[in-house]
């Protein structure tokens, strides 16, 4: 994996430490079943924030509703001050991208036109301009391509450009939905499990990433159930439990919080069989 | 959206690697390849002699010492194959038609020759009343094809490999516990051809002016052949000329031949593009013939049409089952201005430029008026409104007579007597000479359709192929996380359906004039003549979705081959069903598939172990709760 990074074109950053990601009072419901109550989460500049919780928890729900795709209940989502409107595509024009949990790449497009549709929204040209191919079209494209590679590059990718995204080993995939999202010059990046199904090498390597990547000045908002690459990386760490936001705090306060391991065991009274289980991990991650 | 854990899925699905080179004949070496060239000589042989008494039979095949119609395609197809096999015996000089010495390659030859001789063979006794009628020669090319096609199958062949004996069949249902059904089933598998993975040598070290010579040799060829076939009288011989062709082109290919064609026009693309544009415009000097003139128009416009089509189900993946009636709008548009007099604008005749523009930009309007309601949901609700709408034209059209509604289409009578179109003073209706060749008037809409497929293509090439295509595309693939990347999905849809909606009018203000006349019948979903909303989705995914020449080359072929085999008149829309079924099931990518070509430039490196499927859908539901 290099480390080389690429300079960051939109350098109106903010302070570290400032708001940018503010969820407040997030409802989700489906029906009779409420996936998400009434959630708080902040995330600021330059921060990697973990939201941990066991399966089903709503983690993905939240993130959902974080980007659009669903339209949540109750509660507001607001990006650097202004409310963001439920369209997943006005989300990621705003600035957030992000990646799936169920890897959802476009399979039959090769890697670099991946990340190219990942620049989307900070290109222009339209029908007409493809179609008369000026100058301006050229020079758009050649640009787009430039930092799509440089991207690439980032992750590891470059010389996988031309295959079929559906040909990458599952790890690489995974590389290549980030590289997708950071196309779109976020400032904020969600990653929904990014080291599932990773062999350890794997698991680090993607931890370098998202520290590469926070360097560069995107926030990070990360999903993971292992929870060593969790307390490694994060500076604050959230705990979803049914919906709930039951603690939130530095990895040590969350480590050592009764509730989580509560949380994670199950009840103490059902707690007996699990004796050999630690909070770390949950079988996704043990091939 | 459901999330479910991929890590169980690698066991799941282990890349199907692998092969196993085996006869399905044990013979020895030598043995086969003896059999094999002396089947091909004998076969060679039998095309001199006569095959039948009389001359009853099409084509006369009972002249010695000079093939004639089927006995033609007999040889040719003996011929080829005993040169692809000398080449698979390593003959030095005969490897420029099996590249990679491939026994497939000549085993799918054989087929095809034997194919076709057996075909000429019963036709023969089944026309005629018997084998009684059968000349001795038509006996020696039975006996000769089938020792030819004996002889390779027992050259090592390239195969799936063995099927591990503890494999279970599920697929089988309850013929699961017939071991004969089991038996013969697994025995199918074994014999799939598996040459996917061949080494040719790369065709781009040729010397540059070798690269383009072979180019032009081969579109020359192929216009030709195209002739050829278009040129045969009877059905008998269309028959056996589609057999050797399409056999033929399969087992060529399977020597690597026509990869290594790709890579010569991948790398000389422009020169690629004009000699084919060239051969495309000699196509009515080669033929002189108005009979095939108008074929050729007819295929350009249904293919040109399938084109516009592709850019909503190919390459945005929007099932438009209406499309025709985009057609009709562009039809009827250019009707309307054309200066008939039973237009009722009679006194209006635009140029034929303006009149293009016109259709274009009705047929457009018409687009974004079914879309923008439409495409902002998601799933079949477009295919329906499309349906209706489809139908909606049709039975409006009919009604707006004067009787049933206002007087613009003159209902069902439609608008006849188009003037034929003239461009800066070139008649297209009269008869124009240059030098030996006359070009008739469906010649001259067969030129101008040219140049309106070619600007079509070129949109199709130059939209796919950008920031708005790629979005097309992304959409097609996984709508919600193209969403995700930042896609106006109802923004980007609409101009896919309004582009393919007036690409669909242009061609309809020329397929106004070659008719003379428009009426509404044409216009339907479907129905035994082309162009109908069925027809043209045939056409799309039978040629390849997401291709620039698969709707092309899937209308030329919807169109060509009833129009030669009249028997198969009765039959037509079942014969279609079925060859769409036969698709799906067995090159669900068309005959001209999309991106394979890239995946090929990299099948070292991709056919690693551990790669593992995307999405969740492939993940059995047992393990989806792991
Ligand atoms: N579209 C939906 N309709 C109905 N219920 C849903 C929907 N999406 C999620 N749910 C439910 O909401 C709950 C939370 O699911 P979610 O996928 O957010 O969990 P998660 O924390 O991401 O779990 P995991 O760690 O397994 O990914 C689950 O009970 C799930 O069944
Ligand atoms: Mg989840």
């Amino acid at each position: 994996m290099t480390t080389t990074i690429p300079q960051q074109p939109t350098p109106e950053q903010a302070p570290d430490g400032a708001p940018l990601l503010q969820a407040s009072g997030v409802i989700m419901r489906f029906g009779g079943l409420t996936a998400v109550r009434d959630v708080d989460l902040t995330v600021n500049t330059g921060e990697i924030v973990g939201l941990i919780g066991p399966n089903g928890a709503g983690k993905t729900t939240f993130f959902n509703c974080l980007t659009g795709l669903y339209v949540p209940t109750e509660g507001t989502v607001s990006y650097r001050g202004t409310v963001l409107p439920p369209k997943p595509h006005l989300v990621t024009k705003a600035g957030i991208a992000r990646t799936f949990q169920n890897i959802r790449l476009f399979a039959n497009m090769t890697v670099l036109e991946n990340v190219l549709v990942g620049r989307h929204t900070r290109t222009r040209e339209g029908l007409m301009s493809a179609l008369i191919r000026g100058p301006g079209y050229h020079r758009a494209e050649a640009r787009s391509r430039a930092r799509a590679m440089e991207l690439l590059e980032f992750t590891g990718l470059a010389a996988k450009a031309d295959h079929l995204a559906r040909n990458l080993p599952y790890g690489e995939q995974r590389k290549l939905e980030i590289a997708r999202a950071l196309a779109s010059e976020p400032g904020l990046l969600l990653l929904d499990e990014p080291t599932a199904g990773m062999n350890p090498q794997e698991t680090r390597a993607t931890e370098e990433l998202v520290f590469a990547v926070r360097d560069q000045g995107i926030a990070v908002l990360v999903i993971e159930h292992d929870m060593r690459f969790i307390f490694n990386l994060c500076d604050r760490v959230a705990v979803l439990v049914q919906g709930e936001k039951l603690v939130e705090g530095s990895s040590e306060v969350v480590q050592q919080d009764e509730r989580v391991i509560a949380a994670y065991l199950g009840e103490p009274f059902e707690a007996a069989p699990a004796e050999g289980q630690q909070t770390t991990g949950e079988q996704e991650n043990d091939r | 959206m459901t999330d479910i854990p991929l890590a169980t899925a690698e066991a799941v699905l282990a890349p199907d690697t692998g092969r196993r080179t085996a006869p399905f004949i044990p013979l020895p070496r030598n043995a086969a390849r003896a059999a094999t060239l002396a089947g091909a000589v004998v076969t060679i042989a039998s095309t001199f002699m006569s095959w039948t008494y009389t001359t009853d039979f099409p084509g006369d095949l009972t002249v010695s010492g000079y093939p004639g119609g089927l006995q033609v395609m007999t040889l040719i197809g003996a011929i080829i194959t005993g040169v692809v096999a000398l080449g698979a015996f390593r003959l030095k000089g005969a490897a420029w038609l099996n590249p990679s010495r491939s026994n497939n390659s000549v085993l799918l030859l054989a087929l095809a020759t034997l194919g076709t001789t057996w075909y000429t063979v019963i036709d023969i006794a089944a026309k005629l009343g018997g084998i009684a009628n059968l000349d001795p020669g038509g006996f020696v090319a039975a006996v000769g094809s089938l020792l030819l096609f004996a002889g390779a199958l027992a050259l090592p062949i390239d195969r799936r490999p063995q099927e591990p004996a503890d494999a279970e069949y599920y697929e089988l249902g309850r013929f699961e516990k017939s071991a004969l059904v089991v038996r013969s089933y697994v025995w199918l598998r074994e014999a799939r051809l598996h040459h996917a993975d061949m080494r040719v040598a790369d065709a781009r070290k040729l010397n540059p002016w070798l690269q383009r010579l072979v180019i032009v040799v081969v579109y020359a060829l192929g216009l030709k052949i195209l002739t050829f076939g278009l040129a045969t009288d009877y059905s008998d011989i269309f028959l056996g000329y589609l057999i050797v062709v399409a056999v033929g082109l399969w087992g060529l290919g399977a020597g690597g031949l026509l990869r290594q064609f790709q890579q010569l026009t991948h790398r000389n693309k422009r020169f690629a593009a004009t000699v084919g544009i060239i051969a495309a415009a000699a196509y009515p000097f080669a033929q002189n013939n108005e009979h095939w003139a108008n074929l050729g128009v007819s295929v350009l416009i249904v293919g040109t049409v399938a084109l516009g089509l592709n850019i909503v189900v190919g390459l945005t993946g929007l099932l438009d089952l209406g499309y025709v009636a985009f057609l009709g709008v562009g039809a009827y548009a250019a009707a309307l201005v054309s200066g008939s007099q039973f237009s009722i604008w009679s006194g209006v005749q635009f140029p034929f430029w303006a009149a293009a523009i016109t259709g274009m930009a009705a047929a457009c309007v018409f687009g974004v008026l079914i879309g923008a309601p439409t495409l902002r949901l998601r799933g079949d609700y477009l295919a329906i409104v499309t349906l209706g709408f489809g139908e909606i034209f049709r039975i409006v059209v009919r009604n707006l007579d004067g009787v049933s509604g206002p007087k613009v289409t003159n209902g069902p009578n439609g608008i006849a007597q188009i003037p034929d179109l003239s461009i800066f003073g070139y008649n297209l209706g009269a008869n124009h000479d240059i030098g030996s060749f006359t070009l008739g008037r469906f010649a001259n809409y067969y030129l101008l359709m040219l140049v309106i497929t070619m600007i079509v293509v070129l949109v199709f090439t130059r939209a796919a192929d950008s920031r708005i295509g790629r979005s097309w595309i992304a959409i097609r693939e996984d709508e919600t996380a193209a969403t995700a990347m930042g896609i106006n999905g109802f923004r980007v849809k609409l101009v896919a359906f309004a582009l393919g909606a007036s690409l669909a009018g242009l061609a309809g203000t020329v397929f106004a004039h070659v008719t003379n006349s428009v009426v509404p019948d044409p216009y339907q979903f479907s129905g035994p003549v082309p162009p109908n909303s069925a027809f043209l989705l045939a056409a799309v995914v039978l040629g390849g979705m997401g291709t620039v020449s698969g709707p092309i080359v899937g209308a030329a072929l919807l169109y060509v081959i009833p129009e030669k085999l009249d028997f198969l008149s009765k039959y037509e829309l079942f014969a279609f069903g079925l060859a769409l079924i036969l698709i799906m099931r067995f090159r669900p990518e068309g005959i001209i598939p999309n991106r394979r070509r890239q995946l090929e430039f990299h099948e070292d490196e991709t056919t690693a172990p551990g790669k593992r499927p995307l999405g969740d859908d492939t993940v059995p539901a047992a393990t989806a709760g792991a």
